[in-house]
């Protein structure tokens, strides 16, 4: 018997009875769309956040305040430990420093109110961050220097305010009730899955430490971010870092009250929990696709009970074992296969619809389908199809001639 | 003595029922020479569908000696039996059991799909249902066939591999008495044109009485054998 051959055969078999038939493949459909959709939107997510943390530069370190537990008395970050890092004897390998304040509050113009977040920064934020203006100027050293009373609108604080991004230059808004001069507008950035870097305002930090952000002692800083002379010079600088910290704080050894993180261990870390995120939801759909087979395998377990007497013929006119099994097998194939096909396809729909909706909520997922997934659950449902179906082939094959001819 | 298809010495099978052990054959001693036609009659219980499975080499016997066609069965394994099945032994069922979704011709093809014959089997296929008389239905279902002609499809299909039996099973069993006289005929024709060796189970006598020898069996061993004007 040639392949072409028990696979028509087996097709046969299988149309003549459609709606038990395609039940069973709605099964093994399921398992595979729910694998690939799920691994696939898992992969986009995972893309979309490591792509906005690499978008933050591959040369930065981040400085906060907070280390390892057992310190009894922790001290924040301040600007003089940020002028020390500054110090480029102190830190040969440190290009700038840019101190930030972070707090959230309410923009308002004209009756039109915005909650956005508000980040006070110094001239070093520019550079650092890569952040330019696409109208006016950037907070200088003078607006620290005189507290001054001006702010940089990020694009879409603009739009939700002034719906124009354009000639905003000179007009005046209110942040948290007090009046602020538009000193320009930021260029756009782009949003990412969790934080839009175009929906915040900049103002400068003096401003924002004695008159939006109160911290409880004066020249606290919420986050040093630190610019390395070059992506090599990360793992370098982080230790010049630590260095100067723990000097500064005398800390004692092994018991930091600070901790110092760079892009890459963000990245290690997204990438540990997105992927262990699409391993976990691949694994659940995995399980429906373990279902599939086992439905795969009642069924075939029925129809080899029902054409016992059919097997018992075939037998009588000189099948082998190998003949039954093969028959047997290229049927559960088939199902499987079938289901696997549909359910690929069906899995790419769910996937292009979940990239949709993800997009119409501005969260940018874009589903990644990549051929080794396709390849997989391919692979995977037809290993279902043969593994669930070689117990009913097998039994089928072991029949008694003499007693599969009887049978009624 | 080299003409004989079936040579079956001192055969004996018991079954194990639980805890009981059954003796369905009892060292039974038979010979069937080539172009011969025999019946084989009993009533239930006698051994008679044993006997029948270990002729068709369906089932092995407890011991004993069997060769059919020149070649030892005995101590064969099950796909040596399947193959023996396949080129020696043409089986015609009371039931007919025909596969209900293929057609006459594709039934007829089987026993050659599985002797691994790729080439012309189609015609050889053909030209067995035409021998039968239906080479009009050979595209039919089973469904759409009468009884006696799914038998008629039942017998190409023994036939087309030239085996050295054809071993029948109650063949009219099924049938009206006009279609069973039809049967009888194209079977015993068969044999008068092409000399086919023809075993027929059956336990109706006017079936018996159409064949040259009867064989009585009677608790697995045979008590009686009518050679009618042939002699052993």
């Amino acid at each position: 018997m040639n392949i072409i051959q028990s696979f028509y055969e087996a097709l046969e078999s299988v149309s003549s009875n459609k709606m038990r038939s395609g039940l069973t493949i709605l099964g093994i459909v399921i398992g595979v769309a729910a694998v690939i959709a799920m691994v696939s939107v898992g992969r986009g997510a995972q893309n979309t956040i490591t792509g906005s943390i690499q978008g933050i530069g591959t040369n930065l370190l981040f400085v906060f305040r907070g280390g390892s537990e057992d310190v009894r008395n922790p001290k924040p970050i301040t600007l003089g430990d940020g002028d020390a890092i500054a110090d480029p004897f102190q830190a040969p390998s440190v290009a700038d420093v840019a101190p930030m304040l972070q707090g959230d509050g309410i923009v308002s113009y004209a009756g039109e109110n915005h909650y956005t977040s508000i980040i006070g920064v110094t001239p070093s934020y520019g550079p650092v961050r890569n952040t330019t203006v696409s109208e006016g100027e950037f907070i200088r050293e003078e607006h620290i220097l005189g507290q001054a009373s001006v702010v940089l609108l990020g694009p879409e604080v603009a739009k939700k305010l002034f719906n124009r991004t354009e000639g905003l230059v000179d007009e005046t808004v209110r942040i948290e009730g007090q009046p602020f001069r538009v000193l320009g507008v930021l260029e756009s950035k782009g949003g990412s899955a969790f934080s839009n870097q175009d929906d915040r305002i900049l103002v400068p930090f003096s401003t924002a430490q004695t008159r939006l952000l109160r911290r409880a002692t004066r020249d606290r800083v919420d986050l040093l971010m630190v610019q390395a002379v070059s992506a090599q010079a990360v793992p370098q600088a982080s230790e010049e870092v630590a260095q100067i910290l723990r000097t500064r704080h005398r800390t004692e050894v092994g018991a930091d009250d600070f901790t110092v993180l760079t892009q890459q261990d963000f990245l290690d870390t997204a990438q540990t929990i997105t992927g262990v995120l699409t391993v976990f939801l691949g694994g659940i759909a995995a399980i429906s696709l373990l279902v599939g087979g086992i439905g795969i395998m009642n069924i075939m377990l029925v129809s080899v009970t029902e054409r016992t007497r059919e097997i018992g013929l075939r037998k009588a006119l000189g099948a082998r074992k190998i003949d039954i099994l093969v028959q047997f097998l290229t049927e559960s194939s088939v199902l499987s296969l079938i289901g696997g096909i549909v359910g690929i396809m069906l899995g790419w729909l769910i996937s292009f619809i979940v990239g949709r909706i993800a997009a119409a909520n501005e969260a940018d997922i874009t589903p990644a389908i990549g051929v080794d997934t396709i390849l997989l659950a391919t692979l995977f449902s037809t290993a279902v199809g043969l593994f669930f179906g070689l117990y009913p082939a097998n039994r089928a094959a072991n029949l008694e001639p003499v007693e599969a001819l009887r049978y009624e | 003595m080299d003409n004989w298809v079936i040579e079956a010495e001192n055969l004996t099978k018991v079954y194990k029922m639980g805890e009981v052990e059954v003796h369905a054959l009892r060292g039974l001693s038979l010979r069937i020479s080539r172009g011969e036609v025999a019946a084989i009659m009993g009533p239930s219980g006698s051994g008679k569908s044993t006997l029948m499975n270990m002729i068709g080499c369906l089932d092995q016997p407890t011991s004993g000696e069997y060769i059919l066609d020149g070649e030892r069965v005995s101590n064969l394994k099950d796909d040596q039996l399947a193959t023996i099945r396949n080129r020696k032994v043409g089986f015609v069922f009371q039931s007919f059991n025909l596969l209900p979704r293929a057609t006459a011709l594709a039934n007829v093809e089987l026993p050659l799909r599985y002797a691994g014959i790729q080439r012309g089997r189609k015609e050889r296929a053909r030209a067995a249902l035409e021998l039968v008389g239906l080479a009009d239905r050979i595209h039919h279902r089973p469904n759409e066939l009468s009884g006696g002609q799914q038998q008629r499809v039942a017998i190409a299909r023994a036939l087309v591999n030239n085996p050295a039996i054809i071993l029948a099973d109650e063949p009219t069993g099924n049938l009206d008495s006009k279609s069973g006289e039809e049967i009888m005929q194209l079977l015993l024709g068969l044999n008068q044109e092409h000399g086919t060796t023809l075993v027929i189970v059956t336990h109706d006598p006017v079936v018996a009485s159409r064949t040259p020898r009867i064989i009585q069996i009677m608790d697995g061993v045979v008590v009686e054998q009518d050679t009618g004007n042939r002699s052993q």
